[in-house]
């Protein structure tokens, strides 16, 4: 599904990503971690897209195309999804009209019939009673006033009705309290299928308390320093990143 | 280049899609200005003498104490003299008389319309929307007159009116905007052609939109018309305008004169949609839209309410105003002004609270984009009479790209202790934050700015009627084409 090979990353000229190598089965669930700065969200970014984020060596290759000769929307159309670490507000446009614009972009690239409004209505509701949620956040403008916590919620339900191949959660933990951190875990869960591949970027291991990952990457300093199974996570929550030969953060 | 290259190059370079010109003959005045020009007009109307009077009258006014001191400099627009003598102040379609229904008009002029999405005779077996289309000078042709008639309400052009009605238009015209207004609308009252003029009987509720689609189509020409619209005591009508022109290398004069008139308990609710050709990318050509729009609420508990989407013309300088006379009356204004390229708005609104426990609202909503400079001008004046008056004012800016630029020049005069008068501006750019999270979920750059430029003029645009509405979504997008590198 997701093939990084020797990636070099620079911003603004400097080398951040200095050589990662990835591989993501489709369906597996992949846990990015490491402490701040060690190059985490330019991971994330960097398979999205971004300008700024310039491949200077290496490759990444998604179901064999190479990311880097795609915009940004033609990778999302393709399957990328990037679940935002600050979400952003976009004023006077509701969640509805927002998705409803990405999903018929998304068909259209995969030469389906776009939904119209009814069709549409009728799609998202089915995934909002999936993720045991209301409409009513979807109503209002996107993101704006929303707290940590819902701004979360309607990230993951738009993972859900963009249903991607890949998904990026980048630090889709922060900021949240223990209850609403079990919301978008068990969200995430539901999403889990055997053609959807995630890759969870986060700092602290508590998320993964709930959403358990076939494989666990250190990161650090701009290296993937060492990788391992579930246990990895555990190692790191008793021992600290130091130990662990990266960076204290 | 094969010609349908060329089209198709057009089309992606110049989004500007209403520019073509419709070949018909057309019976002009002479070229310049003068007393002659003025009679010319009037003879060719067939006007009473003290419509003349009054033509000259103002005529007079503008050639000797306003030509001198020059047309007004205190707008944030700048552009080259312009010649008043190098233009013509009429041009109409060559017909024996009047059209008497739409059978009679030139299907030529039927087609132009119908090309421009305005079906004339569609509309009229539609139901749903009266439309007075006004071609150059005249007005061509009304729709749906005789329902509207049962009713007891006139819906006409200016100069049917003027024989039909003589008695509203000698009691009305000029009482709102009188003949020695300003530069722009005093060389109106002395040249106008046509326009429209609406009645609504006491206690009608006008059951459709009222429409006029003006088109400038002659070259070298000015548009001067007037509309008059009078909603008599407890009626309500809502009104639309939109305008188009040809795509001409030399720039255009458009100076309008709009009268609003609400008496005890009427409403009028009038909503613009200006697409006037705005020039190519480096500002050459477009046309001068130099209005004034005013409306006067006399009766108390009655309300004028103005929503204007401003796209195109090279310039636009335009304050359509409320003068809050009767008590507990309510002016409102929601504009939205895009400029892009090399064109430039100096627009807002005045609010003149004069009777007890009125109110207003303005909100507006300028998007610059390329090198175009957009300023916000509102005055709010509560006189020392209006006890209780409340104004509410919002004025955002958002900018796209780095060349363009965002003005709000608010003008405040407030006489009277217990008024309430609050205003609030931002301005804002497109952020990079916010094109990315779009793109990220499919959109592309264009469509993402388009979204973000709808959901920024929200507020404003729910004040269009529903059809309207949908159209001045698309132009939005279609005005910022390019804007995004």
């Amino acid at each position: 599904m997701l093939e990084i090979k020797n990636l070099h990353v620079e911003v603004d000229g400097k080398e951040i990503l200095h050589g990662i190598d990835l591989s993501l089965a489709a369906g597996e669930v992949h846990a990015v971690m490491g402490p701040n700065g060690s190059g985490k969200s330019t991971l994330a970014y960097v398979l999205a897209g971004r300008d700024g984020y310039d491949i200077t060596k290496g490759e990444v290759l998604f179901q064999g195309k190479n990311l880097a000769e795609m915009s940004p929307e033609e990778r999302a159309r393709e399957g990328v999804f990037l679940g935002f670490q600050y979400p952003v507000e976009i004023p006077g446009v509701s969640g509805l009209s927002f998705l409803k614009a990405a999903v018929n972009e998304v068909r259209k690239h995969r030469g389906i019939k776009e939904l119209d409004a009814i069709e549409f209505l009728k799609f998202v509701r089915a995934k909002l009673k999936m993720l045991e949620m209301g409409d009513d956040l979807l109503k209002r403008p996107i993101n704006v006033g929303f707290s940590g916590g819902e701004k979360k919620r309607v990230e993951v339900l738009q993972m859900a009705v963009l249903e991607p191949r890949l998904a990026i959660m980048d630090e889709t933990d922060s900021g949240l309290d223990i209850d609403a951190l079990k919301i978008v875990s068990s969200g995430i869960n539901a999403l889990r299928g055997l053609d959807r591949s995630m890759l969870l970027i986060t700092h602290y291991q508590r998320l993964l308390g709930y959403v358990v990952p076939d494989k666990v990457h250190i990161l650090s300093g701009g290296r993937i320093v060492r990788s391992g199974g579930k246990e990895l996570a555990l190692e790191l929550e008793e021992k600290g990143y130091a130990v662990l030969g990266a960076d204290a953060a | 280049m094969a010609s349908s290259t060329v089209e198709t190059l057009q089309s992606v370079i110049q989004p500007y899609k209403h520019g073509f010109v419709t070949e018909i003959e057309s019976e002009r005045a002479p070229k310049g200005l003068n007393e002659d020009t003025v009679r010319f007009i009037s003879a060719k109307k067939d006007e009473p003498a003290w419509l003349l009077e009054w033509r000259l009258k103002a005529f007079r006014y503008w050639r000797d104490r306003m030509l001198p001191e020059g047309d007004p400099t205190w707008a944030r627009v700048t552009y080259p003299k312009i010649d008043f003598q190098d233009a013509y102040y009429y041009s109409a379609p060559k017909t024996k008389e009047g059209p008497k229904s739409l059978d009679e008009v030139d299907p030529e002029l039927l087609r132009t319309y119908e090309k421009l999405g305005i079906p004339l005779k569609e509309q009229e077996r539609l139901q749903g929307i009266a439309v007075d289309a006004v071609f150059d000078s005249v007005s061509v042709a009304t729709t749906y007159k005789a329902k509207l008639g049962e009713m007891g309400i006139v819906f006409c052009s200016f100069s049917e009116a003027v024989k039909t009605h003589p008695e509203l238009i000698r009691q009305y015209l000029g009482s709102v905007v009188p003949y020695s207004d300003n530069f722009y609308a005093t060389l109106n009252s002395a040249v106008f052609s046509d326009g429209s003029f609406v009645y609504i009987p006491p206690g009608v509720r006008c059951p459709m939109e009222l429409s006029t689609y003006f088109r400038i189509n002659a070259a070298e020409t000015g548009q001067f018309e007037r509309t008059l619209i009078v909603a008599d005591k407890g009626s309500y009508v809502s009104y639309l305008e939109g305008c188009t022109a040809p795509m001409r290398d030399e720039n255009q004069l458009h100076a309008a004169v709009v009268e609003l008139i609400t008496l005890d308990d009427a409403t009028i609710k009038y909503s613009t949609v200006q697409n006037w050709y705005p020039g190519d990318e480096n500002g050459k050509g477009g046309i001068y839209n130099f209005v004034t729009k005013r409306g006067a609420c006399r009766g108390v508990n009655s309300k004028i309410s103005w929503t204007q989407v401003e796209t195109g013309s090279a310039i636009t300088w335009k304050y359509p105003s409320c003068i809050l006379q009767g008590d507990n009356s309510v002016g409102e204004f929601y504009s939205v002004a895009v400029t892009n390229n090399r064109q430039q708005a100096d627009t807002g609104t005045k609010m003149i609270h004069m009777g007890k426990n009125t109110r207003s609202t303005i909100v507006s909503k300028g998007i610059s984009a390329g090198h175009g400079q957009n300023t916000y001008r509102g005055l709010v004046r509560v006189s020392p009479k209006a006890e209780g008056a409340r104004n509410h004012t919002q004025c955002d800016s958002l900018l796209i790209g780095d060349k363009c630029g965002a003005h709000t020049v608010p003008y405040i005069e407030v006489k009277n202790r217990s008024a309430k008068v609050e205003h609030e501006a931002t301005t804002s750019k497109i952020s990079d934050d916010q094109l990315f999270y779009c793109r990220q979920r499919g959109l592309s750059a264009e469509d993402a700015v388009s979204m973000i430029v709808n959901g920024f003029c929200r507020e404003v645009l729910k004040e269009l009627p529903m059809e309207f509405a949908v159209e001045a979504q698309k132009l939005l997008g279609i005005s910022l084409e390019g804007s995004v590198g």
